[in-house]
């Protein structure tokens, strides 16, 4: 691949997506992007960019970007976050009054993983008619994968605790298909964490994990002040273990004892404190 | 130090589950079968069974259901890891007092997920 073909290709995914491909991560390319170029045939990388390069590539376009973005995803990743939402799920029930449903988003929701692990922790809190999982993603296959609800036996195999997995899924050869019950709170949609984000509405805990790793700080930067607004005050936003507001924003604060949980600026005592 | 018995009539399993537990700090002992598992246990009982259920002499169920009689309902922990893979084993297994269920095929992710669930990795279990 020449170095014309990398720029190409770094720079589309990078307008569409924020996402920064370092020239470390060449040897992705033909791995992720093999089976696009044999579909359309396009028999190397300097063909594909070449094609990228002319005018009416939108379809082709959109393709790659999916291809290159990471969709790695399992249920109760890192465990830790689910254990603080148990807490945080009936404070903000209570805040909130009767009637009143929280509002959940997983940004780069992937597959669905995160979102449905949200919606277990509801249920086994006796909350499932209390909150509405939002989803979104800007991979239009994860997306259907995440409507669908469908997983292979690793996949379910991966952070989800067998009594979960008796509980909520249904065995389909050798598949396993969410319940219901599940798929009925959750709700997923194709879009970009760069593009607007007001008509997805107001939240009361956001999940945007291992997604800003992807991004340069001035976009870091823009995508957190874009989740700020849309999280209620006294709201709670996870980000990955390894990632972090400092030096980005002044927008959230840390909650005390807590590893990529955070608070909106100026949240209510009792928020900080769970 | 956290310590499993991997009962596993194949040496390939038993060899590949040693090397994933070893790396994650684990102590392991190994039994070919229910019987020599359950003499295992009476000798010094582990933290962790990593247990298959198909197995010559005494097989995996029955091994878990003389482990729940003999040493009660919480320890050791027991893992079912097995290429039964139908939801009424699955039901089985867990009513008989197992603590989770690994379906073979596996990988160490999967594994460690497993650990965490139950409260077995080295950095959470101490």
């Amino acid at each position: 691949m020449s170095g014309a073909a990398f720029d190409t290709i770094a720079a589309l995914v990078r307008s569409r997506a924020g996402i920064v491909l370092g020239a470390d991560k060449a040897y992705m390319l033909d791995t992720r992007l093999g089976g696009l170029m044999r579909a359309e045939g396009f028999g190397n990388l300097d063909s594909l960019a070449a094609k990228l390069r002319s005018p009416g590539t939108e379809r082709l376009a959109a393709a790659v970007t999916e291809a290159l973005t990471t969709n790695e995803s399992f249920f109760f990743r890192d465990g830790k976050p689910f254990d603080h939402l148990r807490r945080v799920l009936p404070r903000l029930i209570s805040a909130r009054g009767a009637g009143a449903k929280l509002r959940v988003l997983s940004a780069a929701c992937s597959t669905g993983q995160e979102a449905y692990s949200v919606a277990m922790v509801a249920e086994s809190l006796g909350l499932l008619s209390r909150i509405e999982v939002v989803g979104t993603d800007l991979s239009v296959e994860v997306v259907r994968r995440a409507r669908e609800g469908v997983y292979s036996q690793f996949e379910v195999q991966r952070g989800l605790p067998v009594q979960m997995l008796v509980k909520h899924f249904k065995q389909e050869g050798g598949q396993w298909r969410i319940s219901e019950a599940m798929r009925a709170v959750a709700r997923f949609e194709t879009g970009n964490l760069l593009a607007d984000l007001r008509h997805l509405g107001r939240f009361d805990v956001v999940f945007c994990r291992n997604v800003l790793i992807y991004f340069d700080a001035p976009t870091k930067t823009r995508v957190l002040s874009a989740l700020a607004e849309r999280l209620a005050p006294d709201g709670v936003l996870y980000l990955g273990g390894a990632e972090t507001v400092l030096g980005l924003t002044d927008r959230f604060t840390v909650i005390e004892g807590e590893r990529g949980v955070y608070a909106p600026v100026g949240s209510p005592k009792q928020a900080l404190a769970v | 130090m956290l310590d499993c018995l991997v009962v596993d009539d194949s040496r390939t399993v038993r060899r590949a589950a040693r090397r994933m537990l070893e790396a994650r700090g684990f102590e392991v002992r190994e039994a070919e079968d229910g019987q020599q598992a359950l003499e295992a246990c009476r000798a010094a009982l582990p933290k962790l069974v990593l247990l298959d259920w198909n197995m010559p002499v005494m097989d995996g169920i029955t091994f878990l259901r003389h482990a729940r009689e003999e040493f009660g309902p919480d320890e050791p922990r027991i893992m079912l890891c097995t290429t039964e893979s139908d939801f009424s084993r699955i039901v089985t297994a867990l009513e008989s007092g197992a603590q989770e269920y690994i379906m073979k095929p596996f990988d160490d992710a999967i594994l460690a997920g497993k650990l965490e669930v139950l409260g077995l990795l080295p950095d959470e279990a101490a």
